[in-house]
């Protein structure tokens, strides 16, 4: 590897070189195929495209749930090549990850569901006590500490699991359509807080259907069509 | 403490305080694991206790067994003097004893104390009885050359009668031995094949539990658990329920010796001395109860630890 090319691998938070996924055999059963993307960091990037495009596969190569058929992935200068079964947790460790159905512990309360995220790291109890407080202030919940996640609205939900994403404080947050199941004015207040997270330095990488969020963002939107990048545009606007 | 020391701790108090937590509620399945571990760990007390229990029957008998040699009124000191130190030489004689026929008449009479007209007629004659050598024999499975020695023509000339070998003694010997070994082995292969049952059911609970809480498992591992904190709590669970067992199976036994002394009244049920059962797991009741903990805790946590692996495992395609 030259020099050069190291410093920017270095420099990129993300980089996807030419990765394919398939399940199955054949070009047909491929979820994606020779994607190239990179991502640099403080980076704010939507991912759109239909159903089945390959969004949710894109994401999960990100976090390792996923192992591409063929192709490099590099996130945070560690080559998933090179990574190691063990060290799978320490590199989730540095990824936020928010989920379209929350994934919320049903039998913990706000508080604990932000907590667990710091008790599976091994963080002491005081600094636990310290930090979760201050988190769920920036997603607007203070107050709501003791309920627990069935007495919450989806869109309280979600800002929870962002909470959880983001008290580790994770250069990357990848969010997996975040509002997909939520109505307009929640999924803007989810759309405010991921802004807000991105300004303190954290790269975002969202996908959405959401074509009014994408249109008022004005971020760079990274388009999947058949396992395919169509388009990658800087402040662009939804055009399918 | 150092911070990577403290978050180890803080992290190992976490799982075992989360292992307390799920054996509390997985209550209903800890039974089905807990009660086939019992059954395993009390066979393998049990097994223990009767081994032990034999192995004394069969040493106190031992003891009490030798072979007689009855000398004849002819025979000279010399003679009598040379045959015992031809004996002592006998790799297999423990230890020789000569009774006169004085001696042997005052053994006879003492054996025979109750039995007054039997004493009368001894008593009448002038003394019957033989001058005898007790031979005690190191192995009383390997008595043939001593057999051997005996029968040479130049032995047995000095002989008045055969030798004795304790005839009917030596059969119950051969019983006991017999049974304690078979026992032995019915033993051994109980135990492995209940541990392996115990193995298998608690394989089940656990993946029963792991099945349970999937999601909960994926949404950990999504967060970055690492696998020993996901495995953790069910390794404390099961070691919860081995120690839990152990002490049921301690408490079984001793129920079971209460009950085979009082209710029965019984000291010995076949050839199994109750007694003696009962004193040994009374002396040795703090290391039993340590073994059948060690036990416990060891297939528990060993079964566990396998259980969880194949679910643990990430992704590989």
């Amino acid at each position: 590897m030259t020099q050069a090319l190291y410093w920017v691998i270095i420099k990129l938070m993300i980089l996807l070189d030419r990765v394919t996924k398939t399940y199955g055999r054949g070009e047909k059963g491929s979820a994606l195929s020779r994607i190239s993307l990179h991502v640099e960091p403080k980076e704010f990037v939507i991912v759109v495209g239909q159903s089945g495009a390959g969004k949710t596969t894109l994401l999960r190569l990100l976090t390792r749930e996923e192992r591409p058929t063929s192709g490099k992935i590099i996130v945070g200068g560690v080559d998933y090549d090179k990574l190691k079964d063990k060290d799978i947790p320490l590199l989730r460790r540095k990824i936020g990850t928010v989920f379209q159905d929350f994934k919320l512990l049903p039998n913990k309360n706000v508080y604990e569901n932000v907590a667990y995220a710091l008790e599976v790291v091994g963080v002491g109890n005081r600094e636990i006590r310290h930090t979760v407080p201050k988190v769920l202030n920036i997603v607007n919940l203070k107050g709501k500490e003791k309920n627990m996640p069935l007495e919450l609205s989806g869109g309280e939900q979600q800002r929870v699991a962002i909470a959880r994403a983001i008290v580790r404080q994770p250069r990357i947050l990848v969010a997996d359509e975040p509002t997909g199941n939520l109505d307009p004015k929640h999924a803007w207040d989810v759309i405010k807080v991921l802004e807000k997270i991105n300004r303190y330095g954290t790269t975002v990488l969202l996908t959405t259907h959401n074509v009014e969020i994408v249109n008022k963002l004005k971020r760079r939107v990274v388009t999947i069509k058949d396992g395919k990048i169509a388009s990658d545009k800087a402040n662009a606007g939804y055009k399918i | 403490m150092s911070g990577r020391w403290k978050t180890r701790w803080v992290t190992m108090i976490r799982v075992i305080h989360t292992g307390i937590v799920n054996f509390i509620r997985n209550a209903s399945l800890a039974v089905a694991a807990m009660a086939v571990m019992v059954v395993t760990l009390t066979i393998v007390l049990f097994s223990v206790i009767t081994n032990a229990t034999f192995n004394n029957t069969i040493a106190q008998i031992t003891n009490k067994i030798d072979i007689s040699v009855f000398l004849k009124d002819s025979d000279t000191n010399a003679q009598t003097k040379q045959l015992l130190g031809q004996l002592k030489k006998l790799p297999n004689v423990k230890s020789l004893q000569y009774l006169s026929k004085e001696q042997a008449l005052h053994q006879y009479q003492q054996q025979n104390a109750g039995n007054e007209q039997l004493l009368t007629a001894i008593n009448e004659t002038s003394n019957p009885l033989p001058a005898t050598i007790l031979i005690k024999p190191v192995d009383l499975n390997h008595i043939q050359d001593i057999k051997d020695f005996l029968n040479k023509p130049d032995v047995a000339k000095l002989q008045s009668d055969a030798p004795s070998y304790s005839g009917d003694r030596k059969e119950a010997i051969d019983k006991i031995t017999h049974a304690t070994n078979v026992l032995r082995e019915i033993g051994i292969i109980t135990v492995v094949v209940f541990a392996v049952i115990c193995a298998l059911i608690i394989f089940n609970t656990i993946q029963m539990a792991i099945f349970n809480r999937r999601d909960e498992i994926q949404i950990q591992r999504l967060l970055g658990a690492s696998t020993s904190f996901i495995r953790g709590p069910f390794v404390v669970e099961t070691i919860i329920y081995g120690i839990l067992s152990a002490i049921i199976s301690v408490l079984i036994i001793n129920a079971a010796f209460l009950a085979s002394s009082t209710a029965l009244q019984a000291s010995s049920l076949g050839l199994l001395d109750i007694n003696y059962a009962s004193t040994y797991f009374g002396n040795h009741f703090w290391e039993l109860l340590a073994m059948q903990l060690v036990l416990g805790i060891v297939l528990g946590a060993v079964s566990s630890a396998i259980a969880t692996r194949r679910y643990l495992k990430f992704k590989t395609k």
